[in-house]
């Protein structure tokens, strides 16, 4: 072309080089960029065809379009499983976020033996999923469990933590807080990240232990509260193995985690159209959630570095 | 909400107001205050500790217990004598010994690929510029945030058609494609920490990008590659749900699979071998975690909560 041949050398030269190096980048992460358009891209396709078909992997797929959908709406078990996981959510974020902060503040000191407690308290978020569900299985075994052993011998009646109805769904959020070690940890790491400076200019102008951490600690915690806020929320409304290994869904329901009747739906009544529609329901609203979080809360987040919206420490 | 200045000035005026004024005296039974103080915060640590760590002694207690001191009331707190033969006795009613091979077979792989492949994206990401890189980065973050479970089901649907069904195909394939959202942010992270001068020179003395990925940047991100291997340790082992969706063969179980496989078996009543499996399989990840424990912290604090 002419224009190509107007241009001065350099600018050739330059604009071969920038492709180049355009190129290697790409080579560099082209492994996520392919996989982000296989395992991400194509399921999301397929999922929104499913939506629209009655599909039980073997048989013809039949087009229904919203039959899915107002199906769904129509069944109680959504409902319930709805119910399950957002009074789960509501319930155990907010619960586990102020315990873990409480527990971070306190390994945050510096008394006698705290990397052992520090330990002590993550040990529980690695264990095994199925190995934490069958541990608490027997622990809250109404005849021969710990804790009922424990009220038995204080001379207390046993209680039916995982058979009755109304029990069962409160002893799943008391075993989640078990295992708070993962928001801890970040909660610790970003407390360690906070200058001891603030702290004695704050010293300096007389606060004391609850002043400081209302006017210095809890504002300058505010991004990761937000992180840990969200991220929890995110994890809650995935819940499975609690409900899967530990109650089964039940009893009479009261555990049917909405994953769990994901599952059920999908994997064990094949219907796979139902099952995508539930899934993107359950997008739809943990994206609801997070934009709602983030209206409300990301505004009295503090910000140390406005302009990235990263504290640098 | 009171401001900063308000706060300032109610101490103010309490210390106009007669409050006590810091002084020698004072200054001694603040210390004491300080002393009271910490010996509070032990006590409540201690017993936080005990909360959470007794779970753990039961499992190994009923562990060691034989199938009828399980059920004993009053209940037998130390299981003496110890039937260590539970142990045994696991793997002879199931082959854990299979699953344990299984999930290391399952968990190698996904080492090699996810320390390859985000290593590869995240220095990509991190010491090159081109066009698109930002954008790329971005659906990064975004596929971090997104709930994985809402591809579960269209996830399973491409894997059954490719006839992945009952292979470890579905636990080792996609790892290779970028190795997650989460360690190529982790490792992005680390990788901006290192300065550009080392690039430099090696582009001076004729390296090439992937000479300078391979023989520079990889050793010098070992911690954050420690952490980001740990992770995936962990990840592998303790995974359910996939196994659960994707293995049919009782063979091919994976550890975490085989556990609920034997806690849903004719032997529930036995809850002295059960708990003896579960002690089997939180063993390595135990292990794991005291000897790795250093990086777990740094991995965390990696992903951008300080840096």
């Amino acid at each position: 072309m002419q224009k190509t041949a107007q241009w001065p050398r350099h600018r050739v030269v330059f604009t071969t080089i920038s492709a180049r190096k355009a190129l290697t980048g790409y080579v560099f992460i082209s492994p996520f960029i392919l996989g982000f358009l296989l395992w991400f891209i194509v399921p999301i396709a397929t999922s929104a065809w499913m939506v629209f078909h009655d599909w039980n992997l073997i048989s013809e797929p039949r087009f229904v379009f919203l039959e899915n959908f107002s199906t769904m709406f129509r069944d109680e078990l959504f409902w319930q499983s709805l119910k399950v996981t957002a009074i789960y959510s509501f319930i155990s974020v907010p619960l586990g976020l102020v315990l873990s902060f409480f527990v971070a503040l306190l390994l945050n000191t510096k008394v006698r033996g705290i990397s052992v407690f520090r330990t002590l308290y993550y040990l529980p978020t690695v264990m095994p999923a199925v190995a934490g569900a069958v541990l608490w299985a027997w622990m809250l075994n109404t005849d021969f469990g710990l804790i009922n052993l424990l009220l038995r011998t204080m001379g207390l009646p046993k209680v039916r933590w995982l058979v009755d109805p109304n029990l069962a769904l409160p002893s799943l959020i008391l075993v989640s807080l078990w295992a708070i070690g993962g928001s801890m940890v970040i909660f610790l790491a970003g407390l360690q990240g906070i200058p001891d400076m603030y702290y004695e200019a704050a010293e300096v102008d007389g606060a004391g232990a609850w002043a400081k951490l209302r006017f210095v600690t809890i504002p300058l915690m505010s991004p990761v509260i937000l992180f840990n806020l969200v991220m929890g929320v995110i994890g809650s409304f995935q819940v499975f193995n609690a409900g899967y290994l530990i109650t089964g869904g039940g009893p009479n329901n009261a555990t049917l985690f909405y994953v769990l009747h994901i599952y059920r739906v999908g994997f064990q009544y094949f219907k796979m159209g139902l099952a995508s529609a539930l899934a993107w329901v359950l997008f739809l609203i943990v994206v609801a959630l997070v934009v709602v979080i983030f209206r409300y809360f990301g505004e009295s987040v503090y910000y140390e570095n406005r302009a990235t919206g990263a504290r640098d420490s | 909400m009171r401001t900063w200045q308000e706060e300032k000035r109610t101490w103010k005026e309490r210390s106009e107001l007669g409050a006590p004024v810091i002084s020698k005296r004072v200054g001694r039974s603040a210390m004491a205050k300080v002393k009271v103080g910490r010996s509070l915060v032990w006590i409540v640590l201690v017993l936080g500790a005990l909360l959470m760590t007794a779970p753990f002694a039961f499992l190994v207690t009923s562990s060691l217990k034989n199938q009828m001191e399980v059920f004993m009331y009053p209940p037998k707190w130390l299981p003496i004598p110890a039937h260590f033969s539970n142990y045994v006795q696991v793997f002879i009613v199931k082959p854990f010994h299979l699953y344990f091979r299984n999930t290391l077979f399952i968990v190698v792989m996904n080492e090699i690929a996810i320390l390859w492949a985000a290593s590869f994206c995240a220095y990509g990401f991190a010491r090159l510029r081109f066009p698109g890189s930002k954008f790329w980065f971005n659906i990064v973050l975004g596929t971090m945030m997104l709930p994985g479970i809402v591809l579960m089901v269209p996830t399973f649907v491409i894997f059954s058609r490719l006839g992945w069904i009952d292979t470890y195909l579905p636990f080792i394939v996609p790892a290779f494609f970028g190795g997650g959202a989460f360690n190529i942010f982790l490792l992005t992270q680390f990788f901006r920490t290192l300065p550009e001068e080392l690039a430099d020179a090696a582009r001076i003395d004729g390296c090439n990008e992937y000479a300078i990925y391979g023989r520079i940047f990889m050793p010098l991100a070992k911690p954050a590659l420690a952490a980001v291997a740990i992770f995936t340790f962990l990840n592998g082992w303790n995974d359910f749900i996939g196994p659960l969706l994707y293995l049919n063969t009782a063979e091919k179980y994976t550890v975490a699979m085989g556990l609920a496989l034997f806690r849903g078996s004719l032997l529930q009543t036995r809850w002295d071998l059960l708990m003896a499996a579960s002690v089997i399989t939180t063993i390595p990840v135990l292990l794991l975690f005291f000897l790795a424990q250093r990086y777990f912290v740094s991995g965390i604090v990696m992903t951008g909560l300080k840096g």
